[in-house]
């Protein structure tokens, strides 16, 4: 079966599919509406660009919100 | 509900950035129990500036799971994203561009680099490293370092926009350990200069404040008292009256010399 391999907050986490956007991946993880920033591969990839980011096999997101601190 | 006012109708603001706050007691919301005791406790705090960390996000758990953003709106509060928990230059980089744009292009920061688990002291180094870059790249940095003098004033001339030294070590309550060295930042810096990390209870602020700190970052200390949501409200009461005491200008220290506040003639029977 075809798929495609992320590493996605430090986890191997494999897509059923061949071809996927970071709006793909992010309604994947159920993570539409919530406010969150991601990296792609070291770079921070804008919300706004979510839909025309494709993504590839081997790519590393960080996937972060805001959580408390001090 | 804690939100700015304008600048123009404030009495002694905290400018920050260009930005005026009514408050000078900043918070951190970490520690709580829940969301709904976050929220009451800073709101009682009557804080503005609300510190949060940046986090890996929980994958696949429930949508409607509450979230801080929730209890804590953006539009009420000036959120200020940390990089606690970074030990290099780079993760906090890293970590507060993630969370600027989390926050839709927010300059504002809190940089902390951490240099050691046990004490969490900072790296001042790293610290120093991650501030050239992060004021290069727009942020307005308002960053956590030692109460070194020297240290204090590099951080000054990289153009961070706030100074913030430890009192003691974070999350320990010991309170200010070191009101000289604090002195010796206060006397050179043209910057705010805030106290963060060490406060333990409402005295420590009024003390910070009585130094002529502009503010006080604290968030243990109202998070584990007993009772978070009275112990915010007496933090804001001892912020305001460690301010205003700093204003007044305290009396002379008059050692070993009493002076009597009763007139010494008129007494019945001379």
């Amino acid at each position: 079966m075809a798929s495609l391999t992320l590493t996605v907050n430090g986890k191997v986490t494999e897509l059923a599919t061949t071809s996927a956007t970071l709006a793909d991946v992010v309604a994947l993880m159920g993570l539409e509406g919530k406010r969150i920033a991601i990296e792609r591969n070291g770079e921070i990839v804008p919300r706004s660009r979510y839909a025309s980011t494709p993504v590839a096999g081997g790519d590393r997101l960080e996937i972060v919100g805001a959580v408390g601190g001090g | 509900m804690n939100a700015p006012a304008p600048a123009s109708t404030l009495v002694d603001p905290l400018v920050i950035a260009g930005r005026a706050y009514r408050s000078r007691l900043l918070v951190g919301t970490g520690k709580y129990r829940d969301f709904n005791e976050t929220r009451d406790a800073i709101v009682a705090s009557g804080a503005e500036i609300v510190t949060v960390a940046i986090r890996r996000t929980n994958l696949g758990q429930n949508a409607s799971e509450p979230s801080l953003l929730d209890a804590l709106p953006p539009s009420e509060f000036t959120y200020l994203p940390n990089s606690a928990g970074c030990y290099t230059a780079d993760e906090a980089v890293r970590t507060l561009r993630l969370g600027r744009e989390l926050l839709d292009g927010h300059k504002l920061c809190k940089l902390e680099v951490l240099g050691d688990p046990a004490s969490l002291f900072p790296n001042m180094r790293e610290t120093l490293v991650a501030a050239e870059k992060l004021v290069a790249d727009g942020f307005d940095v308002m960053v956590y370092t030692s109460d070194d003098p020297i240290v204090a004033r590099e951080l000054e001339q990289i153009g961070c926009v706030a100074i913030m030294p430890l009192a003691s070590l974070i999350g320990s309550g010991m309170g200010i350990l070191n009101p000289w060295n604090l002195r010796l930042i206060l006397e050179q810096a043209k910057l705010p200069v805030l106290v963060d990390a060490g406060v333990g209870t409402a005295s420590d602020a009024s003390i910070a404040m009585e130094l002529g700190c502009a503010g006080v970052l604290m968030n243990t200390a109202i998070a584990k008292a007993r009772e978070p949501v009275r112990m915010a409200r007496a933090m804001r009461l001892a912020v305001e009256a460690g301010r205003e005491a700093f204003l007044a200008g305290r009396m002379p220290r008059k050692y070993y010399e009493a002076s009597a506040s009763s007139p010494a003639t008129g007494l019945i029977g001379s």
